[in-house]
């Protein structure tokens, strides 16, 4: 027999901190094969590294009011890169065609939406829901109005002349925004118990999800017209967010879809057995639920809609990388700039993509509850 | 109402007549029949499987009978939506696994069906939910979120949520089969006292012997989709008739 009379005390836990050297060695050179590589990733790396930072900084023109700044006297390509190019029509890249004098009524709109979303990110802002609803519903009609004009004497200008960077974000924002709610809203058809409903939704959600982007656009641009009756004109930009929503709620409906399968039974019986009606239960006990599961979903999906703007080119529109290679590119004063406006694209989209992914991971951690102590 | 079985004038709460299920071919309920009586505490037990949850799930329509009648408050189940979500605000439920809401605290959990069913404006809600969570012992974890909790509490908020609703019925499916050993009697305890009380109809399907003995009215039997047995609990488990009831009381009494 055994008693004990006395409780243990609680000791911390051991230290496993062994110092630098301890750490290159178990992770860095750990038997000869882990040292080999890790030479060989240190020479890549030095010969990599230090020479694009001399291209893309120590060497680079960042100011030049022509290309010839960028060169030399014989007129060959300086080492540095030229983003003299870039700063010279950043205008242009931001704005696209739209006209000058009124560029105020974009950047009026866009710090708009700022500074009415700064505050949906603090936890003790009051009224968040009429807020969020307030920038979802209407504040896209005032920045439609303000952008577009026609309206309390503002000149027309019209989509067509709308875009770079401006383009990009207004497509990307619009797309994001109504392919969530008929995404949500096919996922949840698709699990309908009505027939009708349930057939229309995969029939929907097979037919989207099964043709290229770039045929649905060129369709919506070219045949559809067609098919139109004579004189009907149909806004150019419309048809391309339409056609981008269409393919892309499709996708975000089979996201959703698997976040909703992924809720127990339980929940759905506990939330009928209250009383709460289909759409109570959804909204209020489902959702909630499933959206926070598939935010690592959703955002991938997102950030593709995001890059698959730049195919609005191919029907004419002009978004930042179409801007860039299409109208800068072929621009006699600054040939031969290419590789700059590419760099600088690719590190716009980055950019965007990685906050995105970056705020999505924030947002995960903020909404879980699961096993917080 | 007509009522083969029974044609007192009784008011009752439930009424299952000849009431009939299947899961595909699988026949789970037999010819149920059951009055139950406004403020009665019934508690139905039988070994697993024997169609015992089932035959509380069908009374709140979380599953559908395909045969017979199943009267609540004076009012014939027929699966129309308005009808269910009107009658589910009287009966409330409990389940095994608590499905409480893991992404709203506690409080949130215990106001959603009153603010959007009932229409309570939520300052009110908030005082009644305060006012049951002291009843099951536990003000102190309200803005808590589930995943924090112990399963005795869980399962107390979750009597409390359904409390929130002032209902007419409680149906407890197995409320403590789920539970450590230590915290069945935190969770027996807040339904005894909720028993005692009287007034509420209650129906328990549970392997608490315990908890019959004390509070029940009436217990149950069930083997094989069917009611073998029912009784006073001092009858039944002093003096159970059908040798099934007798084997399966022997079985839980010999450990």
């Amino acid at each position: 027999m055994y008693v004990t009379d006395k409780i243990l005390p609680e000791l911390p836990a051991p230290s496993n901190s062994k110092g630098l050297i301890h750490w290159f060695k178990v992770n860095l050179f750990n038997g000869p094969f882990n040292t080999l590589f890790t030479l060989l990733a240190a020479f890549l790396l030095y010969k990599i590294i230090p020479p694009a930072i001399e291209w893309a900084f120590i060497d680079a023109t960042w100011f030049a009011d022509s290309s010839s700044e960028c060169k030399l006297e014989n007129g060959d390509r300086k080492d540095g890169a030229c983003w003299a190019f870039i700063t010279n029509r950043f205008d242009q890249i931001m704005y696209g065609f739209y006209p000058e004098e009124e560029r105020w009524r974009p950047n009026l709109a866009g710090i708009m939406l700022v500074l009415l979303t700064i505050p949906l990110f603090f936890k003790k802002t009051p009224k968040k829901a009429w807020l969020g609803g307030f920038i979802l519903v209407i504040f896209p009609f005032i920045a439609f109005v303000l952008i577009r004009g026609g309206y309390f004497g503002l000149e027309v200008v019209d989509t067509g002349k709308w875009g770079g960077l401006m383009l990009t974000l207004i497509i990307s924002l619009v797309g994001i925004l109504f392919a969530l709610l008929f995404g949500t809203i096919l996922a949840l058809g698709r699990r309908s118990s009505m027939p009708i409903v349930k057939s229309l939704s995969v029939v929907f959600i097979e037919f989207w999800r099964g043709v290229p982007l770039i045929t649905v656009l060129f369709m919506s641009s070219v045949m559809l017209p067609l098919f139109l009756p004579e004189g009907t004109t149909f806004d150019k930009l419309a048809r391309a967010m339409i056609g981008i929503i269409l393919f892309q709620s499709a996708y975000v409906a089979e996201v959703v879809r698997g976040g909703l399968q992924a809720i127990p039974k339980g929940q759905y019986e506990a939330a009928a057995a209250m009383g709460l009606s289909y759409w109570k239960s959804m909204f209020l006990v489902i959702l909630p639920q499933a959206m926070k599961l598939v935010i690592p979903g959703l955002v991938n999906t997102f950030i593709a809609l995001f890059k698959d703007t730049t195919l609005v080119l191919i029907i004419g529109l002009f978004d930042l990388l179409a801007i860039i290679e299409n109208v800068l590119g072929s621009d006699n004063a600054w040939l031969g700039f290419h590789t700059e406006g590419l760099v600088f694209a690719a590190f716009v989209f980055w950019m965007f993509c990685f906050s995105l992914s970056r705020y999505s991971m924030a947002l995960e951690r903020q909404l879980d509850t699961g096993h917080r102590n | 109402m007509t009522n083969p079985q029974n044609s007192t004038n009784e008011e009752f709460a439930i009424q299952l007549i000849n009431m009939n299920k299947w899961y595909g071919d699988f026949h789970v309920l037999k010819d149920i029949n059951l009055n139950v009586k406004e403020g009665e505490r019934i508690v139905i037990c039988g070994p697993s499987g024997s169609g015992k949850s089932t035959v509380i799930r069908c009374i709140n329509h979380l599953e559908e009978h395909q045969k017979g009648q199943i009267i609540v408050n004076g009012e014939e189940i027929t699966g129309d939506v308005k009808q269910l979500e009107r009658l589910r605000t009287d009966v409330g439920m409990c389940f095994q696994h608590f499905n409480l809401f893991p992404h709203l605290s506690i409080l949130d959990n215990l106001t959603l069906a009153p603010i959007w069913v009932k229409k309570i404006p939520k300052a009110e809600a908030e005082a009644t939910a305060m006012k049951y969570l002291e009843r099951v012992k536990i003000p102190d974890q309200a803005l808590k979120y589930p995943g924090q909790l112990s399963g005795g509490q869980q399962q107390r908020v979750a009597i409390a949520r359904s409390l929130c609703m002032d209902p007419k019925i409680m149906l407890f499916d197995e409320p403590t089969s789920a539970l450590d050993p230590e915290m069945i009697s935190e969770v027996l305890d807040v339904m005894i006292e909720l028993a005692n009380e009287g007034g509420m109809t209650m129906l328990c399907v549970t392997h608490e012997m315990g908890f019959a003995k004390k509070v029940a009215d009436r217990v149950i039997f069930m083997d094989a989709g069917q009611i073998i047995e029912e009784n006073n609990p001092e009858e039944f488990f002093n003096n159970p008739q059908s040798e099934r009831t007798q084997l399966f009381l022997s079985q839980i009494i010999d450990h």
